[in-house]
């Protein structure tokens, strides 16, 4: 038989520039680049990053203009909750056959748009271009534009071509499309409300988005709009008047970010709620703008309450985690910068970080925070993470969809940071859930298993 | 979402709600998992590749490897050559398999890549083999795209070399779980016939637990059992939608007759498929497979009247669903919706005819979608809804237990390595079947009505 391959990684010349070690030779990391035909990456396309910040927007027809693929691994997989419409987790396409191909899928865009506004009445269609739409060469401005006049209600083209780039593309087609729903519809400018800021790139997972905007009313601050977790047409609309803009998901949304500082002088700030650390921190960091000591008072007062609550929880996991390592491969640099701060929280070292659409500054502030000897990657491939998983000795892995079965199967334990978790992971609930799914993934008996047995002799 | 479908229906134009399908791509891509040492590959934007991993690790809880062109603005104009080649080049430097499998996408099909001429151009190492097939995600379902990859297996490889043909069977399994392929495999090892069967994802998809991670794990149809399919002496075709072009290939290429059978799922589909290997190889049906249909009929005897005269609606692949209509109108029960996203007059024609000859009036439609079958449902209610995941909506609104059968199941484990064909797999089938209806009459029985033996 023969013997298993073990992929030789010097073999991609490619990838070369795009690995680096830390305390190993002084280079700067490739990243933000085209990936290397020919080799399994984990990445996406633009249309996926448009989808998955656009679709939390739930009262809104998301139809996607296209053959019917992008619309099926689309439908419903995001997990974000809702307070009021279930729209956005129904699934439409046009579905587009050869002879639309052929002779333009124009006409079946305005029947679908026509048929779907007739149906469910709703006040914002969100059309979603697709690869074979940009090679069509369909004129989807002009359809939406029409069909917006004829139901007298907001059609948007997003413009999210999968071959024009990677995700990171797709979250600037979303950010286009956000920025055009956040214009006054009015003249003037919307008066600015008091103590009210837009909380950015939460997509209200598990119902993050609730937990953080619970804080910040205790704090004395309102939540005005979720860029996109629970929003609807009407909130998005209410959005120039804030007076700050917090951002998590920095990856997605600090194009959106940059806009509306532009038009409408709103001041943007980074800001984490993973892990107690980044929580904290990002709390005071929010009270501290609006220069009011009420809030920081409250601020003081919410922190020293909740770490009393968690505290001992973070620091019994940090006595049973002590050796342990993990490995880190996600989709934004944010979060795997928050993600390693957070792993040392509960005591376990980081031996290898990976993106998929980390940025250069992101990579060096990663490069600051780990430990010497710990592998950075950009873009990685399969083979890429077993090779380092392993040489490293990592005992966990977190991922996405795709990187669970491959930690499986090495025998390392498994947290989704993605699409598929079920419970929320921002502020100190967060920092509490985490710890628990460190614990029963790391201390299940089924590792055990793995390493004995009669093929082990 | 469980309120947005109106009850009455009315014709659309505008393409799908909640599909019954999903694209080319993916099931050619599962189909080259079925090869041995095969990495499936993905000419088109990396979004494609993504998605179908994604999906098909969903279902089968494992690694799915694929690579892709990573397709970008400038191969949209200029063509996609220089992507297969780089990606050849790559792909056997880095992975090494013995098989690259291309699929195409929507997006390199309107370009009109000319894949045969890429490969020609391509330096494929000695020893190593790049086969294609077209899947433009424009034209059929996942089932076409299966179809078209098993097609392209027999297209490149399957050679007639010897003027006899050999004592063996070819059998196109079609878009089915690895359970299901295990089962069809020990089967006719009970029956003595000897066999290649193609595409065979037993032991990709659900391959053990090591502590090692296999970039090809063992199992799969190797290139010397696919060549050989040109030397056998029938193919069985099961399930016309995923099987009958390769089938009718083989036949054209290298003179080996195709028998064309429903995909073996309840006791009539398997009959069949025993008789077809009975008389093709004079072989006498062992006792443990007669053990089995005695044990199954049995069992049918037991608990026919929990399912007689219920209704149900059945969606999801065409093959699976002809299948599983037959057989739960062998168990007395009245299929009312039967529903498959795939296109195909012959899905229509089949399934109406069953019900024809069972006197049954029903809904049957092919590329049909879960928003029409709602619809059918508000109309006229049932006992019970066969398919996939995506079922759950529709279930939860209407109140409708749901059995899982099918592609994709996202939200259960374990079903991708139980099997639902031959005799073992339609009583694994009943069990499920009356577990879900009894657990509903326990759930919804008044305290005076709750019955301890049932």
């Amino acid at each position: 038989m023969k013997e298993d391959f073990r992929p030789q990684q010097d073999e991609i010349k490619e990838r070369r520039d795009s690995i680096s070690v830390k305390g190993g030779q002084k280079k700067q990391l490739k990243c933000d680049t085209h990936s290397v035909s020919g080799c399994v990456s984990q990445r996406a396309c633009v249309y996926c990053g448009a989808r998955v910040v656009l679709n939390p927007v739930t009262d809104a027809v998301h139809l996607v203009h296209g053959p019917i693929g992008c619309a099926s691994y689309t439908w419903d997989i995001r997990g974000s909750l809702t307070s009021g419409s279930s729209l956005y987790r129904n699934s439409f396409s046009t579905d587009l056959q050869e002879e639309d191909i052929i002779f333009g899928g124009e006409k079946k865009l305005a029947s679908a748009i026509d048929e779907l506004v007739a149906k469910h009445n709703p006040k914002l269609v969100l059309v979603y271009s697709t690869c074979i739409v940009g090679v069509i060469g369909d004129d989807l401005d002009a359809v939406c534009k029409a069909a917006a006049a004829r139901h007298g209600i907001e059609v948007i083209p997003v413009q999210s071509s999968g071959f024009i780039g990677n995700k990171a593309a797709g979250y600037r087609a979303a950010c286009d499309v956000l920025l055009r729903l956040s214009l006054p519809q009015t003249a003037n400018p919307l008066p600015k409300q008091q103590y009210t800021i837009n909380y950015l790139g939460d997509f209200n997972l598990a119902g993050e988005a609730w937990m953080i905007k619970n804080y910040l009313a205790e704090i004395g601050i309102k939540i005005n709009v979720v860029f996109t977790g629970d929003s609807s047409y009407e909130t998005l609309q209410k959005a120039s008047a804030t007076s700050l803009n917090i951002i998590q998901c920095a990856g997605s949304m600090t194009i959106l970010a940059e806009q509306m500082e532009k038009r409408f002088q709103i001041p943007y700030m980074n800001v984490s709620f993973l892990g107690m650390e980044d929580t904290a921190e990002s709390l005071r960091k929010i009270a501290a703008f609006f220069e009011n000591k009420e809030f920081n008072k409250n601020t003081e007062r919410l922190i020293a309450r909740e770490e009393a609550k968690v505290g001992h929880v973070i620091e019994s996991a940090k006595q049973l985690f002590a050796g342990k390592k993990a490995a880190i491969y996600v989709g934004g640099g944010f979060k795997a910068i928050s993600l390693i701060k957070q792993f040392r929280e509960i005591g376990i070292d980081v031996v290898m970080v990976g993106t998929q659409t980390g940025r250069k500054d992101e990579y060096d502030t990663i490069g600051e925070l780990v430990n010497e000897g710990t592998v950075v990657l950009d873009d990685a491939n399969p083979s890429e993470l077993e090779k380092f998983m392993t040489e490293k000795g990592a005992h966990l892995l977190v991922g996405g969809v795709k990187e669970r079965p491959l930690a499986y199967k090495l025998g390392i334990a498994f947290i989704d940071h993605n699409h598929d978790r079920k419970h929320p992971l921002s502020g100190y609930t967060g920092a509490v859930n985490f710890a628990r799914e460190v614990e029963s993934t790391l201390c299940s008996p089924v590792w055990k298993y793995a390493k004995e047995g009669p093929h082990h002799g | 979402m469980l309120n947005h479908t109106p009850k009455e229906i009315q014709e659309r134009k505008g393409g799908v709600i909640n599909p019954a399908k999903t694209c080319q791509p993916i099931g050619a891509m599962y189909a080259a998992l079925g090869i041995h040492n095969c990495l499936p590959h993905s000419h088109g934007s990396q979004g494609c590749c993504s998605y179908h991993r994604m999906h098909l690790t969903r279902h089968f809880r494992d690694p799915v490897m694929a690579s892709t062109s990573s397709f970008t603005e400038g191969a949209s104009v200029f063509g996609g050559g220089a992507n297969v080649k780089a990606s050849v080049r790559n792909v056997f430097s880095i992975y090494n398999p013995d098989v690259m499998a291309i699929h195409t996408t929507c997006l390199t099909e309107t370009i009109g890549d000319d894949i045969p001429s890429f490969i020609a151009d391509a330096e494929v190492p000695d020893g190593k083999t790049v086969i294609h097939a077209n899947t433009p995600s424009y034209v059929g379902s996942h089932i076409t795209g299966f179809s078209n990859m098993t097609k392209a297996m027999v297209g490149y490889l399957a050679e007639a070399t010897d003027d006899s043909k050999k004592e063996q069977a070819n059998v196109i399994p079609g878009f089915v779980n690895p359970g299901d392929m295990r089962e069809m495999k020990r089967i006719m090892n009970l029956m003595e016939v000897p066999f290649i069967m193609f595409p065979d994802t037993s032991g990709v998809v659900d391959s053990p637990m090591t502590g090692e991670f296999s970039m090809f794990p063992k199992g799969g149809t190797t290139v010397e059992q696919l060549r050989d399919t040109g030397n056998s002496k029938i193919t069985l075709a099961l399930g016309e939608f995923a099987s009958n072009d390769a089938a009718v290939l083989l036949d054209r290429k290298c003179k080996v007759p195709a028998k064309i059978l429903k995909t073996p799922i309840g006791i009539k589909a398997t009959d069949e498929f025993l008789m077809a290997l009975r008389s093709t190889f004079a072989k006498e049906i062992p006792y443990e497979l007669e053990e089995e249909r005695g044990q199954l009929v049995d069992i049918i005897t037991d608990t026919h009247f929990h399912f007689h005269g219920k209704k149900v609606a059945i969606f999801g692949d065409p093959d699976i669903v002809i299948a599983l209509t037959e057989f739960v109108m062998s168990l007395g029960m009245v299929p009312v919706h039967v529903l498959t996203g795939t296109p195909g007059k012959s899905f229509e024609r089949q399934v109406k005819a069953m019900l024809l000859a069972a006197g049954v009036e029903g809904n049957v439609k092919a590329a049909g979608d879960l928003f029409l079958l709602h619809q059918w449902l508000k109309n006229e209610p049932v006992d019970l809804l066969i398919g996939n995941t995506y079922g759950k909506y529709i279930a939860r609104a209407e109140d409708i237990p749901l059995m899982r059968v099918g592609f994709p199941i996202l939200d259960r484990s374990v079903h991708s390595y139980l099997p639902i064909v031959g005799y073992k797999g339609a009583l694994r089938l009943i069990e499920m079947i009356s577990n879900t209806l009894l657990e509903r009459q326990d759930r919804d029985a008044e305290d005076e009505d709750f019955e301890l033996v049932m």
